[in-house]
């Protein structure tokens, strides 16, 4: 289970025009874990994300997410694996119209097997959890930056992923708040046992990671946890 | 299977999508409205226009009708040979025969000195006539030359005959030139045809209208023994009677009349036209406002793509949104469909009331039209790409 990329590599556009994005990269993430990846703009972090998040198709190399090998799945079977991995945006994402509750129970909506009332008071807790208790039936209109930020993260952990990927989920944060969401965001993940891999510009919050990665023109370079912790 | 479903509801994620846009809402409702309202009147008038055609024709005694073949409708109706009326009788079938002469004449408004044209019908007063057997009774006061019966219910423009008539006053004026008195009052209906109806005894009728012959008659009605086949005798008729003259049974008589003005006027086209331009014109607003709707959203549905929504799942919100529209916008509809009826009825006195066939045919129409707007709307939904969201 976990994560475990095996010599992938990604370019966009074909023929004259594609350029190459991601070299050769070999990843691997336990159930648990929590890797940060840090890197200057445009060495494709996101990309790595995004494949790694069945969101885009596999190319060349290997991911193997949660036991399920995404070089060459189709479209409704990443579709399918996507229910059990959360994913935090760097803009909340947020649907404007529904409440924060609501945002939360669409995550939660994901779970077949429960019922309406089970699945909102899922919501509920989880916003509780996230220290929004009080803000249940705000729009995300009426919430400041963090606050959306931490119902996005309720709205993630409310489908009870087994992995997490989050791509600068404090960018729009001042850096108590952010430093704040990053902290819930590893307690929770640790109580479910859910694997997170993060993506970071923020040096103050590097220091919540198992394990830190550097990327540099598509190339991953090992382990610096020691280095920093 | 019901508590099922119940528990396993979700987010009503397309009704928030509507109601927490209220402007958005508003105007797709007043555009779906507007584009029901007008099929509503549309159709309305058209169906009326018809049923308005035969509002004297469903009123005679008649089991079987024989006209002229060179008549084409009502306002264009040609004489034949009153002896082939009486000729029916030889069948055994045939209970009893009233021949009737009409015509459209001028009748002069006493108020204002204006003609216009009146749709008058003259038989012996003994006969009967209509099914309303208060027309019979009131008919014997015809034997007396000069006096007609007038329909109180037609077009205002002919005067205040029956107020003035309601009022004790002794009411005179000249039809076709001719001095007549109204006599009593009767309860037809004007049709598209004629905007008043008049009755008088055949040899009133005769005087008015010196030309015509009195060998000869516009409509002969035939009633037939209770329980004879109405089909069969007609039959009968169109073997033993010769080819100037034309055999129908009541209702084929109504259909004739409909039939020339579905036909042979523009009238059904241009009523179907409209209830069309309304349909084409509430497809574009409802597509409009649902294809600005989705784009608004995209990145908000390739988020729902993103965390494992299935496509065919958001596909089915924009085609409920599609559905929420239709009804909420067909109630308002409905309603004021109600109550431009009941306008069009006291204004033009023509028979136009909301009926289920009507209103199922305009609820069907703003269901195509909303769904299939959903339904272009939705491509839009494949420009969603939950990888270009990080
Ligand atoms: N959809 C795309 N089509 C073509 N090129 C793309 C696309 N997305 C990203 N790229 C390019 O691929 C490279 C890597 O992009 P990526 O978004 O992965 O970088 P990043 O490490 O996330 O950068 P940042 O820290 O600025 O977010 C960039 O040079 C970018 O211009
Ligand atoms: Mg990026």
């Amino acid at each position: 289970m976990g994560v475990l990329v095996r010599g992938l590599c990604h370019s966009y556009g074909r023929g004259a025009m594609a350029r190459q994005v991601l070299q050769d990269v070999d990843l691997h993430i336990d159930p648990g874990e929590v890797v940060l990846l840090t890197g200057p703009s445009g060495c494709g972090k996101t990309t790595l994300l995004t494949l790694v998040g069945a969101l885009r198709q596999v190319q060349q190399g290997s991911v193997r997410v949660l036991g399920q090998e995404l070089a060459g799945a189709g479209r409704g079977s990443r579709q399918r694996l996507r229910r059990r991995i959360g994913m935090i945006f760097q803009g909340h994402n947020l649907l404007r119209c529904l409440t924060a509750e609501q945002n939360v129970q669409m995550g939660a909506d994901l779970l077949p097997e429960l019922g309406y009332r089970a699945r909102r008071d899922r919501a509920r807790e989880w916003l509780r959890a996230v220290g929004l208790g009080d803000h249940l039936g705000k729009l995300p209109h009426d919430l400041s930056g963090g606050q959306k930020q931490r119902v996005a993260i309720a709205r993630a952990l409310a489908a009870e992923p087994q992995l997490l990927l989050a791509d600068e989920p404090t960018a729009a944060l001042d850096s108590r708040s952010g430093r704040d969401v990053v902290e819930l965001l590893r307690g929770l993940a640790r109580e479910q046992g859910c694997a997170v891999l993060m993506v970071t510009h923020d040096p103050r919050i590097l220091d919540v990671a198992d394990r830190l990665l550097r990327m540099e023109d598509g190339r991953l370079f090992g382990s610096l946890a020691e280095a920093v912790g | 299977m019901v508590w099922r479903a119940w528990r396993g509801r979700r987010i009503p994620l397309a009704w928030l999508l509507l109601t927490r846009q209220p402007m958005r809402l508003a105007v797709a409702l007043a555009g779906i409205s507007f584009a029901g309202i007008l099929m509503f009147m549309q159709l309305g008038f058209r169906d009326g226009l018809f049923d308005a055609s035969v509002t004297i024709h469903r009123q005679f005694d008649a089991d079987l009708v024989l006209m002229s073949p060179r008549t084409i409708s009502s306002i264009g109706m040609a004489a034949f040979p009153r002896r082939r009326l009486v000729q029916a009788m030889a069948d055994p079938a045939v209970r009893g025969i009233t021949p009737v002469h009409w015509n459209l004449l001028l009748w002069r408004n006493p108020e204002t000195r204006t003609t216009r044209s009146i749709l008058t019908l003259g038989f012996e007063p003994s006969d009967p006539l209509f099914i309303d057997p208060a027309l019979t009774r009131q008919a014997q006061v015809l034997t007396q030359r000069g006096r007609v019966l007038f329909d109180e219910r037609s077009r205002p423009e002919f005067g205040p005959i029956a107020e003035r008539f309601r009022a004790g006053e002794v009411v005179e004026t000249e039809v076709a030139g001719t001095r007549v008195r109204v006599e009593g009052l009767v309860n037809l209906g004007p049709s598209f045809g004629a905007d008043g109806n008049m009755i008088t005894s055949r040899e009133t009728f005769l005087e008015l209208t010196p030309a015509s012959s009195p060998g000869s008659i516009e409509l002969g009605l035939i009633r037939l023994e209770p329980g004879a086949d109405a089909a069969a005798a007609a039959e009968r008729l169109r073997r033993l009677l010769p080819e100037d003259v034309r055999v129908f049974t009541k209702a084929g008589f109504e259909e004739f009349e409909k039939t020339y003005w579905r036909t042979s006027t523009a009238i059904g086209f241009i009523f179907t036209l409209g209830a069309a331009m309304g349909f084409i014109v509430g497809c574009v607003i409802v597509y409009q406002i649902l294809h600005s709707d989705v784009s608004d959203h995209l990145p908000e549905y390739a988020t729902l793509m993103a965390m494992g929504y299935p496509l065919p799942s958001l596909l089915r919100v924009v085609g409920r949104e599609g559905l929420l529209l239709a009804v909420l916008g067909y109630l308002p509809a409905y309603a004021a469909g109600l109550g431009l009826y009941a306008l069009v009825r006291s204004g033009t006195r023509l028979p136009v009331y909301m009926n289920l066939d009507r209103a199922l045919v305009v609820l069907v129409m703003i269901l195509v039209m909303c769904l299939a707007s959903a339904a272009l709307a939705m491509r839009r939904l494949a420009d969603a790409d939950p990888a270009e969201i990080f």
